[in-house]
């Protein structure tokens, strides 16, 4: 009598449960972004991704999100929490909630996630990740045409690989026009304080750099070079109204075409593990007009992204020497995604030592 | 202009903010209360100082609007935890939350434009001194108030009647009770000029810090401003020394990065933290002295009974 009271209890709680999906009918499609969805940079280009999906795919989905979910335990937390309120799939925007994720992912097989910029993926985990550094060499070209002193200043944030591949794809571009090219890094070591940042930038200005390029989050950085007369680059959105004279271009993220892919495999229920990897080509990045540099600069620039996107040029291609002198690769010969994936050494021209 | 007066510039910039919230911080707790909320109303007073300039074009109105808003921010807190007998430390959390969500609020549609900078004052004669002259006279009004405000509360505290009223309640809230002093209102007032100077502090964010607003822009600052008033063991030119400290070795280590020192900027980024603490430990090592300057009934809820 139990067992079919249980077996009752079971059915009645299945029907009970597809007839609310079907009510739902919608699925749910879920974000975690690290900073505030209007911080004019890395997670308000996500949330414009995320505006195109519900866009696209208004009558088959609905989103959510949580911003300012900082990395560390509190973001499982808040990854969990998502799951748990009926997910079906979940976006995790930041390379520090990589290990949360893994976490979360391996307690709810059946939600499927998709952690941006990192390296770890199970069944129902996927990578998805941007070539930035494509951008970043076109912007090292510009840099070095652009700067009298043949010093450019680099703001960044952590000593991740994605982070040390931009530093060095911004160098071998520079010095691919100018041999002799440097930079000065500073470590903001966070992603999102506009005062920091600020602050990184003035000293990087105060000690000589005419140009100014930046892997954090806000606005100020370029907001400080406007301010002291000097060029700069935007990061992941076009900063070009924090400087309308001073941003030479901007690295602009455009996720909205992979998330639709994306959950469109979901809903046809062919979503599967990947690590996908972008570039220029696929339209995942873009470059923000070339703006306040000579015509000769620009049509340079833009040669450059047209070589990048037809595959001609690989920004990584030898010969390249690691910043010990010793060499990397040699001549003609591009470098491989892992060694990209987990970069850990800077090249020659960088004037900085690499945290470890 | 050297490298060094470059220096000091930047570190002004980033240690002002947190000497204003401290100080204002100080008072609410030399009355006895503890207002966890600093960091609220420092995002508060950046935001609407920010849309006030926005909206009027003066940075001036832009500074009332921010004091004006922090002020208004910590009454929320003083009628919660004084006449309605929450919490301190809860509501406090609560208010740093609300204050985070209401700035992001309304400031959403202010966020990508670009602000206004507040203009500097330039004292004549005063400005021409070689090396410090420019650097300490050539200076936003946010800055000249600051200093003045720690003066002024020094002053206030230790030499007026009503500064010795004030720690009174702070000590011992029932004894001043019986002398016939009004704890609650004193607590208002001290809770108020707490949350102006936290606005304040907020409006040297989104004016002259960085003249623009984005979400949570005070990323932490105002937890710092806590801490400080602890470690200052509650002495007001304590307050500029650990924030002068504080902001001197986290601008500095950007200096040396960009220098290229060469020394893991992990560590360069805890240091800040490190060397205050230190110090400060040094300063107040005495703990006879330090016993003496802790308000008693901080964080201690007061019902009068009769």
């Amino acid at each position: 009598m139990k067992k079919i009271l249980f077996a009752l209890a079971t059915t009645a709680a299945v029907i009970g449960f597809s007839a609310a999906a079907s009510a739902a009918d919608k699925a749910k499609i879920c974000f975690v972004y690290v900073g505030s969805k209007t911080d004019g940079g890395w997670t308000q280009a996500h949330d414009i991704g995320r505006l195109e999906l519900e866009k696209a795919l208004a009558d088959k989905i609905e989103t959510q999100f949580l911003e300012n979910v900082p990395e560390g335990p509190d973001a499982e937390r808040a990854i969990e929490r998502l799951a748990r309120s009926g997910c079906g799939l979940i976006f995790t925007t930041s390379f520090g909630f990589m290990d949360a994720t893994v976490k979360v992912a391996a307690k709810f097989p059946d939600v499927k996630f998709e952690h941006a910029t990192g390296y770890k993926t199970a069944p129902n985990l996927a990578t998805y990740n941007s070539r930035f550094y494509e951008g970043r060499y076109i912007q090292g070209q510009i840099a070095a045409k652009i700067s009298q002193k043949g010093v450019a200043g680099y703001i960044a944030s952590f000593p991740i690989p994605e982070v040390v591949m931009g530093i060095n794809s911004f160098v071998t571009g520079a010095r691919s026009i100018n041999p002799d090219f440097k930079i000065k890094v500073v470590w903001a070591n966070t992603w999102f304080d506009p005062g920091k940042e600020a602050d990184a930038a003035k000293a990087l200005i105060d000690q000589g750099v005419d140009v100014l390029t930046q892997h954090t989050d806000t606005t100020a950085p370029m907001q400080v070079a406007a301010e002291r007369g000097i060029k700069a680059f935007g990061q992941a959105s076009d900063m070009i109204k924090a400087g309308p004279e001073t941003q030479l271009t901007a690295i602009v993220d455009t996720w909205g075409a992979y998330y639709i892919k994306r959950t469109q495999a979901f809903i046809d229920g062919k979503w599967e593990t990947t690590s996908s990897w972008d570039g220029l080509k696929d339209g995942i990045l873009t470059m923000a007009p070339y703006t306040n540099m000579p015509d000769d600069v620009k049509a340079m620039a833009e040669a450059t992204q047209k070589k990048i996107e037809s595959g001609e040029l690989k920004p990584f291609t030898g010969p390249l020497k690691k910043q010990d002198g010793s060499e990397w690769l040699a001549a003609g010969v591009s470098s491989d995604d892992g060694t990209l994936l987990g970069m850990n050494f800077y090249v020659e021209g960088v004037d900085d030592k690499l945290p470890q | 202009m050297g490298i060094f007066e470059a220096i000091l510039l930047t570190v002004i910039t980033a240690a002002t903010p947190l000497v204003l919230a401290a100080i204002g911080e100080l008072v609410t707790e030399r009355s006895g209360v503890l207002n966890l909320g600093v960091e609220g109303m420092m995002v508060m007073g950046a935001a609407c100082a920010f849309i006030a300039t926005q909206v009027t074009g003066s940075p001036y109105i832009g500074i009332l609007a921010g004091i004006a808003s922090g002020a208004l921010f910590s009454l929320l807190f003083g009628f919660l935890t004084l006449t309605l007998v929450a919490n301190q430390v809860a509501t406090g959390l609560a208010l740093t939350i609300l204050g985070l969500g209401v700035s992001g609020m309304i400031g959403e549609p202010y966020v990508g434009q670009s602000g206004i900078k507040l203009p500097q004052i330039v004292f004549p004669v005063l400005s021409d001194i070689p090396f410090l002259g420019a650097v300490l006279f050539k200076q936003d009004l946010i800055f000249y108030l600051s200093i003045a405000l720690v003066a002024g509360v020094n002053w206030f505290l230790f030499r007026s009647r009503a500064g010795l009223k004030l720690r009174s309640v702070g000590d011992s809230h029932a004894s001043a009770h019986a002398l016939g002093i009004n704890v609650i209102r004193t607590r208002y007032l001290a809770v108020m000029f707490g949350g102006a100077c936290a606005g304040l502090a907020g409006a040297q964010l989104s004016l002259v810090y960085t003249p623009q607003w984005v979400e949570n822009m005070s990323a932490g600052r105002g937890w710092i401003a806590l801490a400080l008033v602890v470690f200052s063991s509650w002495r007001p030119w304590r307050i500029v020394a650990g924030g002068y400290l504080f902001g001197a070795v986290s601008i500095s280590q950007l200096y040396a990065q960009a220098f290229g020192v060469g020394i893991p900027s992990q560590f360069l980024s805890a240091l800040p933290y490190l060397a205050t603490i230190i110090v400060l430990i040094l300063i107040s090592h005495n703990r006879r002295t330090t016993l003496i300057n802790t308000p008693a009934s901080l964080g201690k809820s007061f019902v009068p009974d009769r």
